[in-house]
């Protein structure tokens, strides 16, 4: 145990003293601030929206807008934090956590000291999460204060509730991000590699995956030249379960539902159309069915970090360590 | 009274994918032992220690230190062994006394101690002056000494040095290898230590091993190793006479413990059982000799690898 503790606050430390760690943190918070205060950022939009209040049910979620929102052109915060900030934090963080060590000769110097060895695989993840804990409460908090000194809308309850689920769901998902960097970094001896290796999965999933997802869909159900609702529905539904492979995708869904509660997922839509159309343009989910929705989102997320986190700790507790 | 054993192995064996790398290895070293452990490149000397440190299973066989099962228990066994690696590395952003506080705390050892005991060490190998100093801005001999201060953090009571000296400049060694030797006579600390220097092995190891492919193909107290090298365990004196006769050769067969003389140009190698300089002194004086120069002709470690090795 103070070994995993020693561990953990050196890291930390390193973290938050290193060049790297004081980068990560200003661009979380610079792209946040953007997000929201941007042209056509968020605050725009709301207020725009607070004017006519027709679409997002009287401003009732008006402070959850802050952050799941924007103007035309732009992206929303949760977008910026699904898509950039999250995995390239995560990926940093973890990217040279053990092979870096492995091959400037600490590792060795470190394991001969008496403590266990899972100690240093567990100390490191540990240290990552709460960076990405302590970045994510910042920047949330941030945007919180722009939102309340600019456009005076104070949260409800309800709002703060889904806030903290957000960003539960958030360190979560800053947990697969950097899992997957360690694992590389425990398989691979080079820091290039790994780094290459988990940089390119993110860009795989961030940026061509809607297109694979497609593409798979168009193959397993064609359409016609002037396809038919069916047609279209099933083209669509494989898009969309296709692209449930990807973690930003799982990760980006959880987060819509927790904080834009009048607003639908694609798949959640698909769902209703083929149930009934009864419920066709139903009002805004509550905080239990929304928990209801994303759980199985979660529980994915979570085995998915469960897995790459128990594969990277048996590979590194069976290896043995040269410094050579 | 026996010392007591502090490192000891039983068929300690090691293979990788078939290739066995130490093969049926019986080490016994006692306390206070300075160990040279030698061999030459790809003998299995890392691979060893890794075993004595619990950091790499045997395939079979063990290896105890102070008692403790290097591989059931290796936390007990890295509590109380400093271990240098081959290619040892520190933090290079960080301060030295930082990267000394890291392995102390590591150690468990409470904070109030942490600081006193990083200026010790850092003051042992003279490097208190650059406690502050970012490791990455040191010279490759202030690391190798940094690491001899990383292992007196936890005060160990055995010092694995692979290969500590390597890189380092000969006026560099030698000052390393007194340090190391004086602080284990110091802290009755048992060393083992790799080196391909065996001039500079010679200087401070009381007791050898010799490994080639695996296996220990000599092993002992270098005095004797050295005395059998050189001739079946005789000393061998050489004297220089302005003049050598017949008579005088006889005489000098004559002192009890001599075994043999040779005549060798002006130079006489007598072979004895026992230093009998001041008795062969005496004789040649006794017989009007003219004594120019008398000298033990010592053995080199060198002697003794090349013998083994001829052998192995
Ligand atoms: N992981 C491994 N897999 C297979 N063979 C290995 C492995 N590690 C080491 N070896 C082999 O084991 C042998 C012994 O290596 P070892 O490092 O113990 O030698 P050494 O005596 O320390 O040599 P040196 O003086 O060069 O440091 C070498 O032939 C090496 O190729
Ligand atoms: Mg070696």
């Amino acid at each position: 145990m103070q070994g995993l503790m020693t561990v953990f606050y050196k890291e930390l430390a390193d973290h938050f003293t290193s060049w790297r760690g004081i980068i990560l943190f200003l661009m979380v918070l610079l792209v946040s601030v953007f997000a929201v205060l941007g042209p056509t950022g968020a605050i725009d939009n709301i207020r725009e929206q607070l004017a006519t209040p027709v679409q997002y049910g009287a401003g009732r979620f008006a402070f959850l807008y802050l952050f799941s929102t924007s103007g035309e052109g732009m992206y929303p915060f949760i977008w910026f934090i699904a898509r950039i900030l999250v995995p390239i934090v995560g990926i940093v963080l973890g990217l040279d956590a053990i092979n870096s060590e492995k091959s400037s000769g600490t590792m060795s110097r470190l394991l001969s000291q008496p403590i266990y060895r899972d100690a240093v695989i567990n100390g490191k993840f540990l240290a990552g999460v709460v960076t990405i804990a302590i970045m994510l409460t910042t920047t949330i908090l941030l945007v919180s204060a722009i939102g309340l000194t600019v456009l005076g809308v104070a949260p409800s309850s309800e709002e703060v509730a889904r806030l903290l689920l957000f960003w539960g769901i958030s360190i979560l998902y800053g947990a697969f991000w950097l899992g997957l960097a360690m694992l590389f970094s425990v398989y691979f001896q080079r820091v290039a590699t790994s780094a290459l290796t988990s940089m390119s999965i993110w860009i795989f999933f961030s940026f061509f995956m809607s297109m694979a997802a497609g593409l798979a869909a168009n193959v397993l159900a064609p359409m016609s030249q002037t396809p038919t609702a069916p047609e279209l529905l099933k083209n669509y539904g494989i898009q969309i379960t296709a692209s449930r492979i990807s973690p930003i995708m799982l990760f980006g869904e959880a987060a819509t539902v927790l904080l834009a509660p009048g607003a639908r997922t694609a798949g959640e839509m698909l769902q209703l159309l083929h149930a009934s159309g009864a419920r066709w343009m139903p009002g805004p989910l509550s905080l239990g069915q929304s928990l209801l929705t994303i759980w199985p989102h979660l529980a994915t997320i979570g085995g998915l970090t469960a897995a790459l986190f128990a594969i990277s700790y048996v590979k590194f507790m069976r290896e043995e360590i040269r410094a050579t | 009274m026996t010392k007591q054993l502090i490192v000891e192995t039983v068929d300690l064996t090691k293979n990788y994918d078939n290739t066995t790398v130490v093969d049926k290895l019986n080490l016994r070293i006692e306390e206070g032992d300075i160990f040279g452990f030698l061999g030459p490149n790809g003998a299995g000397k890392t691979t060893t220690i890794l075993m004595l440190l619990g950091l790499t299973e045997p395939t079979s066989g063990t290896a105890h230190i102070y008692g403790y099962n290097s591989t059931r228990e290796p936390l007990k066994v890295k509590r109380i062994t400093g271990y240098v690696p081959e290619k040892v590395g520190f933090y290079e952003d960080l301060a030295a006394g930082y990267n000394l506080a890291y392995t102390a705390r590591l150690n468990g050892l409470p904070e109030e101690l942490v600081i006193k005991r990083v200026d010790e060490s850092l003051d042992i190998v003279g490097l208190s002056e650059v406690a502050e100093q970012k490791v990455g801005e040191f010279s490759r001999g202030m690391k190798q000494r940094l690491a001899i201060a990383d292992i007196l953090i936890k005060m160990p009571k055995v010092a694995i040095l692979d290969e500590p000296t390597s890189g380092i400049d000969p006026e560099g060694i030698t000052q390393m290898l007194d340090m190391i030797a004086e602080i284990a006579k110091e802290r009755k600390m048992t060393v083992i230590m790799c080196s391909h220097q065996l001039y500079q092995v010679q200087r401070i190891c009381n007791r050898i091993g010799i490994l080639a492919k695996g296996q220990l193909v000599v092993e002992g107290l270098l005095d004797q190793l050295g005395r059998e090298a050189l001739g079946g365990g005789r000393l061998r004196i050489e004297v220089k006479l302005t003049e050598i006769t017949s008579e005088l050769i006889d005489c000098i067969r004559r002192i009890g413990g001599v075994v043999s003389v040779e005549r060798s140009g002006d130079l006489l190698l007598i072979s004895c059982l026992e230093d009998l300089r001041p008795q062969i002194a005496r004789v040649i004086v006794g017989a009007n000799g003219l004594l120019v120069e008398m000298k033990i002709q010592s053995y080199a470690l060198e002697d003794i690898y090349r013998k083994y090795f001829r052998e192995a």
